[in-house]
């Protein structure tokens, strides 16, 4: 057995965290914001599990289940949780694709990260448009 | 003391597998997604028949229920790093993980009662 070094080497500066009372004034880059936006729309969907699953049993249980699910599906309420669980599903889809690649060293370069992250928030936000539209019968 | 000394004691090659799970469950998801979006696509406007006799098929059944096995190794790993990053009170973070487990298994044994209730 080697026994390890005497003592390690002192850090030129202590790391610092971010504390709550920090939050406010640190601005957390674009990537930053995608990357904790991945979190919270996974979180958002794994608390979500159980009402997606009841959709998916009335919806396949029998056709009157399904009339009652369509017409559920008329209140403004009810398409605005499905609407926030398509945002979360399509930003989760998106930032995941990102961040495959850049587990495959694709973008990795400061300034094509930072165009992929605004990307990723860009398409993401578009396709929930789309999705708004469609939800709310205007396309 | 012979035990000790040629085993891995340290966790790497478990947070190694736990992320590359992560990845690989990913790619089935959105795989499954985007096939079962084109399925709903192709066949046309909604319509509970329509629907329903997608999940017919054995095969469906199987390959949604792998896809949903996916969705729960996906989340508890997303789920757990989590709670380990934002929970600093070791009893409750244990909970919290045994809670989720439980929580997954319960979700995925429901699925399949769904699944193959579809007849």
């Amino acid at each position: 057995m080697t026994k390890p070094s005497s003592t390690p080497p002192r850090r030129a500066q202590r790391i610092r965290n971010v504390g709550i009372a920090d939050l406010r004034n640190y601005r957390l880059p674009i990537p930053g914001v995608v990357s904790i936006l991945h979190r919270v729309s996974g979180l958002l969907m794994f608390l979500a599990l159980p009402v997606v699953l009841c959709l998916f049993e009335r919806s396949v249980r029998s056709a009157q289940d399904y009339e009652s699910l369509v017409r559920c599906a008329q209140g403004w309420v009810f398409r605005l949780v499905l609407l926030a669980l398509g945002w979360a599903l399509l930003h989760h889809a998106c930032a995941g694709v990102r961040f495959l690649l850049l587990d495959v060293h694709v973008g990795t370069e400061r300034a094509a990260a930072r165009f992929s992250s605004q990307l990723v928030l860009a398409v993401s936000l578009v396709l929930t448009a789309l999705l708004a539209l469609a939800l709310f019968g205007v396309l | 003391m012979s035990i000790a000394t040629r085993r891995v004691l340290v966790g790497a090659h478990y947070g190694l597998r736990d992320w590359l799970i992560q990845r690989i469950t990913a790619l089935i998801l959105f795989a499954f997604a985007l096939g079962l979006a084109l399925a709903v696509l192709i066949t046309g406007p909604w319509q509970y028949a329509r629907w329903k006799a997608l999940f017919v098929p054995v095969p469906m059944k199987l390959l949604t229920l792998l896809a949903v096995l996916a969705l729960c190794y996906h989340a508890w790993i997303g789920v757990r790093d989590i709670w380990m990053d934002y929970v600093g009170n070791a009893a409750l973070r244990l909970c919290l993980h045994v809670a989720t487990v439980l929580w997954l298994l319960y979700c995925f044994a429901w699925t399949a009662q769904i699944l193959w209730g579809i007849a």
